[in-house]
């Protein structure tokens, strides 16, 4: 068959390898994949908070936030939920397998805006799988923002992402990692029991002008999360979050992301809160 | 823009002698509906302006069709077998809907399906006279200029002749015999007289400047639960408005090997399943919502980027909806005026 050049059909997916791929908790896979072309692997440049669409043939297609930094190029890594048709064909495959994947697409996160800030990273449930992205940027690049805030709240320790490698952060003391679950059934837990925002009152001596939130979780948590940022009197547009809308193209043709003119997978998944203000439907 | 002069007679010489640049399509009357249908035979076709029920964006982004066939060796896009066409008789209003939609399609990166389509097809418009439905006034949609290969402008006695690309000027350079380079101004004059007597005859006439703001005010107006209440998700607006793009993907293997197609279909926002997103949790549940996605989109959005709506008046889904639900009413309704519609009773 005739290799079409990705430059001139945008719909047509990249081969990729499933590198590695483990479980995170009951229903959450962690995917490495690498281009199966490794200049390919080792130049794919993108932004944390930017997606990509996978695609299973015969299956269909459906976007990922990518859960890897790109300060760490080679693997790109997705931490995916079974929920529907193209998820439960993933999670049937095994080491080796061929999937195809376009992207990366959406805006990311204003990095080199963001440079040169405190930064307070906050997610809930599957929310990790985009910030895990910008958390390891800034920790690779450490030198170029203030403090560093992680607050990361699940249900119970079962269901805590990649509770292990945050654990381990702990140590670290050039971030600051809080976690939190809703209900201790283990008893050995041994963080913070509680909802994600009572982590806020360890969040100290931040200059608010000078600090970026990030935010992504489920629906519910963000007005309560971004009702403590404004109190700590965070400017609204340096408030981020990442939406969620349903997407079948990913490049602002097949119009499903749409609110009102906004395309959420050109000018989004990353808005501000100040955004939101502006589009009544964003959350 | 250069401009020519022909005969009524010449026409169908001309449309004959053009067959070599593609399949001939016009639009014809099947009893109930016009629609798009190839010309094979002029020898009864009437050359006159007709509105198909499916706008001509079905010739660049059909209802449905391939965009790549996939096996084990890997994926094959389906670009080969677009046909090149001469459509016959695009209204101003379809011509403005297709300049909307090369907008999106040609935005980066550019979809390799529409733009290659859009190249393929040769649009020969056709002026109009307003039909009851019509607002493309209301909308500066009724003079068209680009977008376009040739247009004809009928002033009874002859055709004025704009040549809109180098593709027009190709098609017009097949037989020149059939033109007349020479304009008089009379002729020009006669134009301007036509033209003045055809913006006469609108017969909806609204002013849509003022409603983006009117939109944002109305975002808790009782008029969506009024109309969401009586809207049926059917999607015939959707389907029927020119300016409308909305698609949904499937894949679909063949039985007993790994082999397929993905296939792009057209959707709608007026249905249900469109705004949900996994574990069920839909952003737009209600109808209403969704009717006020359509609305915002066609009337505030567009208006506030661009500086005009992406309605391009046509008038279509004034003739379709089922419980009259349409730009006219909404927007009357929004604006506070008296509405006589199914769903206002
Ligand atoms: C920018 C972005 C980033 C994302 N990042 C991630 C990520 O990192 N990890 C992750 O796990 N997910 C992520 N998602 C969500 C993911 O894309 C969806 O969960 C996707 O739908 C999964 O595809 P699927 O084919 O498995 O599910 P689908 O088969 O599409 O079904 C998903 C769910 O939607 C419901 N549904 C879908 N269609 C219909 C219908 N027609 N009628 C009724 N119900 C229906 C089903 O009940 C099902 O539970 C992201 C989404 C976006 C927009
Ligand atoms: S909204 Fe109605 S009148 Fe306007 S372009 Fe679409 S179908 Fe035509
Ligand atoms: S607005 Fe009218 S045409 Fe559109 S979906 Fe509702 S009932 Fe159908
Ligand atoms: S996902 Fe298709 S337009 Fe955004």
């Amino acid at each position: 068959m005739r290799e079409v050049v990705k430059e001139e059909n945008p719909f047509i997916p990249e081969p990729m390898r499933i590198v590695r791929r483990y479980n995170l908790i009951d229903d959450v896979k962690l995917f490495q994949v690498r281009a199966v072309d490794m200049e390919r692997a080792l130049t794919l440049r993108y932004l944390p908070g930017q997606f990509m669409m996978i695609s299973i043939a015969g299956v269909g297609e459906a976007p990922f936030s990518i859960s890897s930094t790109p300060s760490r190029p080679g693997l790109l890594e997705f931490c995916i939920r079974e929920v529907g048709s193209v998820t439960q064909a993933l999670f049937k495959l095994k080491e080796n397998a061929q999937i195809g994947i376009r992207g990366p697409y959406g805006n990311g996160f204003p990095i080199e805006k963001m440079v040169g800030h405190d930064l307070i990273i906050v997610m809930g449930g599957l929310g990790v799988a985009p910030l895990r992205s910008l958390l390891y940027y800034a920790l690779d690049n450490r030198n170029q923002f203030g403090k560093v805030y992680l607050l990361y709240g699940a249900k119970r320790p079962a269901e805590m992402l990649f509770r292990e490698e945050f654990l381990a952060l702990r140590e670290r003391d050039d971030l600051e990692c809080l976690l939190t679950v809703d209900q201790d059934d283990t008893r050995d837990w041994p963080c913070h029991t509680g909802l994600v925002t009572s982590l806020f009152q360890y969040v100290k001596g931040i200059d608010p002008h000078k600090t970026y939130a990030a935010i992504c979780g489920p629906p519910v948590m963000y007005k309560f999360v971004i009702g403590q940022f404004l109190k700590f009197n965070i400017p609204k547009h340096q408030i981020l979050m990442n939406l969620e809308r349903r997407m079948r193209c990913g490049v602002g043709k097949c119009g499903h992301c749409v609110i009102e003119y906004i395309y959420t997978c050109l000018d989004g998944p990353v808005f501000s809160y100040w955004d939101v203000i502006h589009m009544k439907e964003l959350i | 823009m250069r401009v020519l002069k022909m005969q009524k007679e010449n026409l169908m010489v001309f449309l004959e002698s053009i067959r070599g640049f593609g399949e001939l399509w016009g639009v014809v009357d099947k009893g109930n509906r016009f629609v798009f249908d190839k010309l094979d035979d002029l020898s009864d076709y009437d050359f006159k302006p007709r509105k198909p029920m499916i706008p001509p964006k079905l010739f660049m982004h059909p209802p449905k069709f391939s965009m790549f066939r996939f096996n084990e060796k890997g994926y094959e896009a389906e670009l080969e077998e677009i046909p090149n066409r001469v459509i016959f008789g695009v209204l101003p209003c379809d011509i403005h809907g297709l300049l909307i939609l090369d907008r999106l399609f040609g935005a980066e990166p550019p979809d390799p399906y529409y733009m290659k389509r859009r190249e393929k097809t040769i649009i020969l418009g056709l002026s109009c006279v307003p039909g009851d439905t019509c607002l493309a006034k209301a909308t500066n949609t009724h003079v068209v200029e680009e977008g376009f290969d040739l247009f004809f402008s009928d002033l009874d006695d002859y055709y004025l002749v704009w040549v809109g690309s180098s593709k027009g000027d190709d098609l017009v350079r097949v037989q020149p015999d059939l033109f007349e380079e020479k304009l008089e101004y009379k002729d020009l004059e006669k134009f301007i007289e036509w033209k003045k007597d055809r913006d006469s005859c609108y017969p909806v006439d609204f002013d849509f400047t003022a409603m983006p703001d009117i939109m944002e005010l109305s975002y808790n107006s009782p008029v969506w639960e009024k109309i969401g209440e009586k809207c049926l998700a059917c999607g015939s607006c959707t389907m029927v408005c020119p300016t409308c793009n909305c698609y949904d993907v499937v894949d679909r293997l063949a039985l007993g090997k790994f082999e397929g197609i993905r296939e792009r279909h057209w959707d709608s926002c007026m249905y249900k399943e469109y705004s949900m997103v996994a574990v069920g949790h839909n952003f737009r549940e209600a109808r209403s919502q969704r009717l006020k996605l359509w609305y915002t989109h066609k009337l505030q959005g567009f208006i506030g980027q661009f500086g005009k709506p992406s309605c391009v008046g046509c008038g279509r889904c004034v003739e379709t909806c089922p419980v009259d639900i349409n730009v006219v009413t909404v927007a009357k309704a929004l604006k506070g005026e008296p509405v006589e519609a199914f769903w206002n009773r």
